[in-house]
């Protein structure tokens, strides 16, 4: 699977990340082989077969629903880049 | 005495009989950490008068007698774990000023018997990768020759292991990330069950593979950790309801009956596999050797999608990688790019300038998995290569009670060797990534020196929950040869 670099723009797009011309070159070529390497999945005979996503035992996990105190904003909002009181502040969304 | 080389059990001994106290061990630590770590640089951040001042605690409490098993034994930390008022920054710019404002549940049950944590320990960034050479801000070198790599993603706390910085340690293992640098650097390392640990407080890679586990000097002290580790967290919702054991129960049983009427599987599929140094192949034969004079019965066994493991593994652990790793936006914690005036440019910018390479290239590689015409081919094909390699093991565990491989291929590769070809790199995961994929537990112990001086781990696997079988069998491995192993001067 040959990868361009057009496609790496866009998948870095849709994952938010800002890739320079140079690392789409690199990761485009690495990508292709990459794949490569996976499409050997394509020789697996997986007919039939349901797929797992999981390690764990699948059974739903329920508690009850109670309530317990609140961290409260001083620490939820400690690590915060930049807040305003007990906001978090981010660039404007709305233009 | 040199309190730097005793294991956890004998610390404990000398602990309870106050022939040492929890200062003069941590100090002894502290000692070494600080003559050798600008060597080895096994650690992120290490705080050693807040280590000094769990110390003292822990003298207090063995004063009155109300010492519990980990109480003043100095621990290390893959900084992984949260750790409530230490930086935690899973070796990533993204997190380098992140100060948790609580403790992931495993360190809460460190705290609650009074160990030292002696420091938070390198790896690779997200704990993605096989070297420990993606962490953001520096390398960690292979204590048994420092131009070689000591094995990743828990790169950091095997090195703090083998250095003898800690007597203890804990790394996570999402596929071979405890077992493969326990194998490089000459230490014990156990990834248990799926479920067994919780999860709850350690940043996430990829969650359906995640465990944590001990990195030890031996077998018992193995044991011990996963004891104190181990059992059910309501604050995960993966953590497994099953019965904790008492592992050590697993030595006793060695002792009393060696290895008789176990028997262990030989995959006929790892030995043909390209790419395996002859060196590790006749470690390999050695230890079935060994492992049949104690008593073992050896068949050969067949699992047949070995080979598509590793393919498997590098669409599942992206993919969700890519979903995990979407909440280190800028917002709420970690870095920011404060020049964006645009929140997706603020976005991208904050990725882009925050994650490395690696983590980079992987979040590309699970988006583009999962993006729209591609999520059947790969996740959905992936997911159901899983389900054969599971089956693949329900089988094999019909006729054995571990199976036995290889570790890793080849001993520990030199620094800068497999930077530049990720797929080389990954390969280098094979024997480790399955056991993730079924969630079954595995322990990597010392079987050998390699001509060059490297160590190689045997890797042992057992059925789901049956840490048990991999202590006893793991033990007496270990007398027969592991503890015949000198460990390096530094």
């Amino acid at each position: 699977m040959k990868i361009s670099q057009q496609e790496v723009e866009k998948i870095a797009h849709l994952a938010r990340l800002d890739v320079d011309d140079e690392l789409k070159e690199t990761l485009a070529g690495q990508l292709s082989d990459i794949l490569d390497y996976i499409d050997t999945l394509k020789d697996v005979d997986v007919d039939g077969v349901t797929p797992v996503s999981g390690a764990a035992f699948m059974n739903n996990v329920f508690r009850e629903d109670e309530r317990e105190p609140s961290p409260g904003p001083d620490v939820t909002l400690a690590n915060a880049p930049e807040r305003d009181q007990d906001f978090y502040v981010v660039p404007r969304v709305v233009k | 005495m040199n309190l730097h080389t005793l294991t956890i059990a004998q610390a404990q001994d000398l602990l309870a009989k106050k022939e040492i106290s929890s200062v003069e061990l941590t100090r002894a630590f502290l000692d070494r950490i600080d003559k050798y770590d600008n060597i080895i640089s096994a650690f992120i951040t290490v705080d050693p008068d807040l280590a000094l001042k769990q110390a003292e605690q822990a003298d207090r409490i063995i004063a009155k007698g109300e010492n519990q098993a980990f109480t003043g034994i100095p621990v290390a930390l893959k900084d992984v774990l949260c750790t409530k008022g230490v930086k935690t920054t899973c070796a990533s710019k993204i997190l380098e000023n992140f100060v948790p404002q609580y403790d992931a549940t495993v360190v809460e049950k460190f705290k609650a018997q009074d160990a030292v944590l002696i420091g938070k320990a390198n790896m690779d960034e997200f704990a993605m990768g096989s070297s420990t050479e993606n962490s953001a801000f520096f390398v960690t070198r292979n204590p048994w020759n420092t131009d070689h790599v000591p094995g990743g993603s828990s790169g950091g706390s095997a090195a703090a292991v083998a250095a003898r910085f800690c007597a203890g340690a804990v790394g996570t293992d999402t596929g071979g990330s405890i077992r493969q640098p326990a194998s490089h650097c000459g230490v014990v390392g156990l990834k248990p069950t799926y479920g067994r640990v919780s999860r709850f407080g350690v940043v996430a890679y990829a969650s359906s593979l995640d465990q944590v586990g001990p990195i030890t000097r031996d077998v018992t002290d193995a044991a011990m950790m996963l004891n104190l580790m181990g059992g059910h967290d309501p604050k995960d919702s993966t953590s497994a309801p099953e019965q904790m054991s008492d592992f050590t129960k697993g030595i006793a049983m060695f002792k009393d009956k060696g290895l008789s009427g176990m028997t262990a599987g030989i995959p006929k599929e790892i030995l043909s596999l390209e790419g395996i140094d002859p060196e590790v192949k006749t470690m390999f034969e050695n230890a079935r050797k060994t492992l049949e004079g104690l008593g073992i019965t050896i068949k050969e066994i067949s699992l047949p999608h070995t080979n598509y493991a590793v393919a498997a593994y590098y669409i599942i652990a992206p993919c969700e990688a890519s979903a995990n790793l979407a909440r280190f936006d800028g917002v709420r914690y970690g870095y920011r790019d404060m020049d964006s005036d645009d929140l997706i440019e603020m976005y991208k910018k904050t990725k882009s300038k925050g994650f490395g390479l690696e983590v980079q290239r992987r979040i590309i590689i699970g988006t583009y998995s999962l993006s729209s015409g591609y999520y059947d081919a790969y996740y959905g094909r992936a997911s159901q290569v899983r389900a054969l390699i599971m089956d693949d093991f329900k089988r094999a565990f019909e006729e054995c009670d571990i199976i036995l491989s290889p570790v890793a291929p080849t001993p520990a590769f030199k620094i800068g060797e497999k930077v530049g070809d990720p797929l080389t790199m990954y390969l280098s995961d094979i024997f480790c990534l399955s056991c993730n994929m079924a969630g079954i537990p595995g322990i990597s112990v010392p079987a050998g020196i390699s001509s060059t001086g490297l160590p190689m781990g045997l890797q042992m696997m057992s059925r789901h929950f049956d840490e048990m079988s991999l202590i006893r069998a793991g033990y007496g491995f270990e007398q027969a040869v592991s503890k015949h192993i000198e460990f390096p001067e530094l």
